[in-house]
């Protein structure tokens, strides 16, 4: 049974590895920001969640296996809030997304990140508080 | 610990290792502001994982507890640096006109 149990968490370590290496080659090779947000998020979540869920086979006590299931937890609600406020970021810097771009709706609409940003304090607006 | 599963850490520090390498290359290289924090981000979850990688591998169940610190600290910063884009671009703005 525990032989079993360590196979199971050999092949999750593998997958993990695996997930993460596609996470750093998609953001290498994917030409604008935004799509490398889109593969370093998905595929490190999944990567270091399979890790950790391996972590959580491996140990038998039952702390141990709850703070590996926490940490899953917590990546799982982390990551995806980060990924899109740095997407959401990037879009209202201006990035140039990649010449074969088809489609960008969130352009003419009243949600465009950029527009929200820069009417807020736009031009000639005098910025009061703060540094 | 059985051979296989070994084998299998082993590997996975391997793959991680070049994962991380392919990481600083697009930390190193940019272009934009974005694409680093980006790569910094992914830099923070591979530590992560390698991480729990080393509890397997040195059979030390602490070592979870690092990870989750680890895990706490990246999604902040990268919180922080989104932040700190947008306010960089009002002010960018402001300065042109």
């Amino acid at each position: 049974m525990t032989d079993l149990l360590q196979i199971l968490a050999g092949l999750l370590v593998l997958g993990g590895a695996c997930f993460c290496f596609v996470a750093a080659l998609g953001i290498v090779r994917l030409p604008d920001p935004i799509m490398r947000m889109h593969a370093s998020s998905k595929a490190g979540t999944v990567g270091c969640g399979l890790i950790l869920l391996s972590v959580a086979l491996h140990f038998p006590e039952g702390g141990v296996m709850a703070r590996a299931l926490a940490a899953i937890a917590f990546l799982l609600i982390s990551t995806p809030v980060a990924a899109h406020m740095i997407g959401r970021a990037a879009y209202a810097c201006g990035v140039e997304l990649c010449a074969g771009t088809i489609a960008d709706e969130l352009k003419d609409t009243k949600d465009n990140p950029r527009r929200l940003l820069l009417g807020q304090a736009g031009p000639g607006v005098e910025r009061t508080g703060g540094p | 610990m059985i051979p296989f599963l070994q084998i299998c850490i082993e590997i996975a520090l391997g793959v991680l290792l070049l994962a991380l390498v392919l990481a600083s290359v697009r930390i190193l290289r940019g272009p934009s502001l974005p694409d680093r924090i980006i790569a910094v981000d992914l830099f923070g979850t591979l530590c992560v994982a390698a991480i729990a990688l080393l509890a397997l591998y040195t059979d030390q169940p602490v070592f979870i507890d690092a990870a989750i610190a680890l895990a706490l600290v990246a999604f902040f910063g990268t919180v922080a640096y989104a932040r700190f884009v947008e306010r960089r671009t009002v002010e960018e703005t402001n300065a042109d006109d």
